[in-house]
């Protein structure tokens, strides 16, 4: 779930950006430069401190804070401090202690049985029990939410033995069931308010009561979003932090300033553009860390149309991955942020396997490749011409699509750019009507959760966007992601991914791009922040401030 | 008198019918544009099936046959209300009524600024013709008419709050001060300066530009000789004759501008994160949310229609001639 268009983005002239960050930036060095004598007392504030108020940035506004109707990058940030899940996972995508308190997998991998925490209430008061968990995901999510709808229905029954025990048994082995319990993947809701209700009508929507640490105080639409400590929290002595507040910047290069000037202490995802992490890296008072995207491990590629003459012939998409070059597009595109993926699971997720067919920038190579097919240069050298429609999500894709263009062409691949804005975008992708476009997909901490739904020939839907919308069928493939998604004996869901991998790298269904990394910028005051696998998502209950 | 209540009246009846024809041109135009807010929707969630665009789909009424949708929405007009915004769960009005205090403050604020500093920058200029002061005040009028403005707000907010740490560099209020009254005020006006500075700057050059050449076109003509033959002051002729005379194609212009005050200010709103409706209408475009973008359309299209029934009435005032030879 979760994209974030990164705003709007004036034109801005960069190299007069610089020189006046660079003048800014010797004013801000001017401070402290006496951190020889800071030394000691920063030891000492190892411990937690209460208090504070963490401010951050929310970009762009979501539509509601209700995280089961809505699961926006934005949204979820935000959320992620009121709601919470049965689970949330380390950076290892292992799944650690939420709502549930612990749970217990039976041998035949059937059968899911949680243990809750004691005392949870709602922010309204009333007790959270098993009863709000089934009837979030037997009925609530069911309705509303399209990934958990899939997950779910993979469900004979979902019983609560008791107030503090919730059992999911299964039709068929799941073993990707345990990554399913995030706080976005399945937010828990109160069934007393939405039980017997329209749910995406009840007005308490507009008012979240969720479990979390922290409760809406204020919403003022195009300014701010204000959450403050939720005193009942059952963690004694949770959370530290006496609120946080999040402002809505559309600017990019405001967005910038309010980190560089200490106005937010923490920006996340597409806040900052790649272009300015290399300035605000160098900032003494702010930590860069790429860390805390584990679990949606976005991987970005090639959206190829495979109904369009010549994408359909797999050498002709070999002929453009050797035409480009991604390291290139990693350093230049994107200043560092990010891997050179070599295959369909990003390196980040279990089963990954490097060992496929990889492809080194070789023009002659590809040149090659569209001699064997018949496809001579012309007069001009134009072998094939190609329409390039870029992801309209922000600055940094129309660059990229503008050095695709440069790069194929030097191949004799004339490349014509079309543009477009998000919901015509998202129109034409989803029913088919593009040749190439760039993309990003999240894979949610298991390939059977977010990669074999671009690959498998069940998934060709049309009007329906993040399916298979190349059109690519490949019935052993199909077999293999089916296998592995039952699989109980990880050695053996192993092999299936591994040959899944090596195919696919051989066929290049779409031409992989990057392992996309967002920057997450956070205060060094800030503490205890960003530990797990959905970073600045989760709940932020013993985050605390260190004193200036 | 009653000339003028009969001018006002049938004005108003035309105004009604352009009323009437933008509403129903606007549904069209909204819907013209490719994608909806369910495929939005479905984009941004990163993850979607059939049911989930069908739901959304069903809840916004864009299953219905789209002349159907129109008769609703020109149904609901009609009974004065704007519509509910499915995206963002609220009526229509109540989304507009946040905002428009937040646009109306900070544009009519730099309006009023634009247009006294230029009228009297353009006059200055006119009457020093030729010397320092007149090309200071050219030049600076072109620097500031041919820059583009989000750069110039960009480089006052590094000066002042970044730099120099004067002036908040963003945003409406203090948040989480609980400021009221006199103190709210004075903080809300903190805010102000640097967006009015930055958009009154760009209306200003124009006015005083226009002023200026208008002026110099006056003061060749004939009545100013005859009233400087007469002996009357220069300062007399200046505003009696040659400012009241000259001034008519700045209320023309100054008219037409008053009518994008409501939507004129986006570049602004976005670069100092102020929470007004030109960003809303310009999420709106991007998230088709098509009842909040009509809502917008529509009192913009008011005020359009408001201000130039103004501005007729206003020349009149300025120059009864023209209402004699209507």
């Amino acid at each position: 779930m979760t994209r974030r268009i990164s705003g709007l983005t004036l034109g801005f002239p960069t190299g007069f950006q610089r020189a006046a960050a660079a003048g800014l930036l010797a004013a801000v060095l001017a401070i402290p430069a006496l951190s020889g004598i800071t030394a000691a007392p920063a030891a000492a504030q190892e411990t937690p401190v209460k208090g504070g108020v963490l401010n951050s940035i929310v970009q762009p506004e979501p539509p509601t804070l209700m995280l089961g109707l809505n699961q926006q990058g934005p949204t979820q940030t935000v959320a992620g401090k009121i709601y919470q899940g049965l689970l949330t996972y380390d950076q290892k995508l292992e799944p650690m202690p939420s709502l549930a308190k612990s749970w217990t997998v039976s041998p035949d991998g059937l059968t899911y049985t949680f243990k809750l925490f004691e005392n949870v209430t709602w922010h309204d008061g009333k007790p959270f029990t098993a009863k709000d968990v089934v009837f979030s995901t037997s009925k609530f999510l069911m309705e509303v939410h399209p990934r958990a709808r899939a997950v779910f229905a993979r469900c004979e029954s979902i019983t609560a033995p008791d107030d503090l025990t919730v059992e999911f048994k299964l039709k068929e082995p799941f073993p990707a069931f345990l990554q399913s319990f995030e706080v976005s993947s399945a937010p828990m809701v109160p069934a007393h308010i939405y039980e017997g209700s329209d749910f995406r009508a009840n007005p308490a929507n507009a008012t979240p009561i969720g479990t979390g640490p922290f409760k809406l105080k204020e919403w003022v639409k195009g300014s701010h979003i204000q959450l403050v400590r939720n005193e009942a929290y059952y963690k004694q002595g949770l959370p530290y932090l006496d609120g946080i507040t999040f402002r809505v910047i559309p600017d990019a290069a405001s967005r910038s300033l309010a980190l560089e000037s200490g106005q937010v202490q923490q920006t996340q995802y597409s806040d900052v553009e790649p272009f300015e992490v290399p300035r605000l890296k160098a900032l003494p008072n702010l930590d860069l860390s790429t860390k805390g995207y584990e679990f949606v491990a976005p991987l970005s590629w090639l959206e190829i149309n495979h109904r369009v003459k010549p994408l359909d012939d797999k050498r002709f998409r070999k002929a453009i991955a050797y035409a480009i070059d991604r390291k290139f597009i990693r350093d230049k595109i994107w200043f560092g942020l990010g891997r050179v993926p070599t295959g369909p699971i990003n390196s980040v997720v279990k089963f990954y396997d490097p060992k496929v067919t990889t492809y080194e920038p070789n023009v002659e190579k590809a040149k090659a490749l569209l001699d064997e097919m018949g496809l001579k240069p012309d007069a001009k050298g134009v072998r094939a011409t190609v329409k390039i429609m870029p992801m309209p999500y922000g600055e940094t894709w129309t660059r990229l699509g503008e050095y695709l263009k440069q790069a194929l062409g030097k191949a004799g691949i004339a490349v014509t750019l079309e543009s477009t804005d998000a919901a015509g975008w998202s129109q034409r992708v989803a029913n088919w009507d593009y040749e190439i476009t760039t993309n990003f997909l999240y894979q949610y901490g298991d390939p059977a959760l977010g990669v074999a739904r671009t690959y498998i020939s069940d998934n060709i839907r049309k009007g329906v966007l993040f399916t298979n919308t190349m059109g690519y069928s490949n019935p052993k493939v199909d077999a293999l992601f089916a296998s592995a998604a039952r699989e109980i004996d990880p050695a053996k869901r192993q092999a299936d991914y591994s040959e899944v991998q090596q195919i696919l790298a051989d066929e290049l269904p779409v031409v992989w791009l990057l392992e996309m990394e967002f920057p997450t910028f956070l205060d060094k005051r800030v503490k205890n922040a960003n530990k797990t696998a959905i970073g600045v998502n989760d709940t932020y209950e013993d985050v605390w401030l260190a004193a200036k | 008198m009653l000339g003028f209540a009969q001018l006002f009246a049938s004005r108003l009846v035309k105004a009604l019918a352009i009323l009437i024809a933008i509403v129903v041109m606007n549904f069209f135009l909204v819907h013209a544009a490719p994608g909806d807010p369910a495929m939005v929707m479905a984009g941004e969630a990163g993850a979607a099936d059939e049911k989930f665009v069908e739901q959304l789909r069903q809840q916004f009424g864009l299953d219905r046959p789209l002349h159907e949708q129109l008769a609703t929405y020109v149904g609901k007009i009609a009974q004065g209300d704007l519509g509910f915004s499915y995206r963002q769960q609220r009526p229509v009005w109540d989304i507009l009524a946040e905002r428009l205090p937040a646009t109306l403050i900070l544009t009519l604020t730099a309006f009023l600024l634009a247009l006294a500093a230029g009228v009297a920058l353009g006059t200055l200029a006119a009457i020093t013709v030729g010397t320092w002061a007149d090309s200071a005040i050219t030049v600076v009028a072109l620097l500031a008419y041919a820059t583009p403005i989000y750069w110039i707000g960009l480089m006052l907010s590094l000066l002042f709050s970044i730099q120099l740490g004067w002036l908040p560099a963003f945003g409406y209020e203090t948040i989480g001060a609980g400021y009221t009254g006199l103190a709210h005020a004075a903080d809300v006006a903190q805010h102000l300066i640097l967006p009015v500075i930055t958009l009154a700057l760009f209306y200003m050059a124009g006015y005083a530009r226009l002023t200026r050449a208008s002026m110099l076109e006056v003061r060749g003509q004939d009545f100013v000789k005859t009233a400087k033959a007469k002996g009357l002051s220069q300062s007399h002729i200046v505003t009696r004759h040659v400012l009241r005379n000259a001034i008519l194609p700045v209320i023309t212009v100054a008219g037409i501008q008053a009518g994008q005050l409501v939507g004129g200010s986006i570049l602004i709103e976005t670069v100092f994160a102020w929470p007004g409706i030109g960003r809303l209408a310009f999420e709106a475009v991007l998230q088709r949310d098509y009842q909040v973008l009509l809502g917008i359309f529509l009192v913009t299209s008011v005020m359009v229609i408001l201000f130039n029934i103004l501005t007729d009435i206003l020349y009149g005032i300025v120059d009864p001639r023209i209402q004699a030879a209507r």
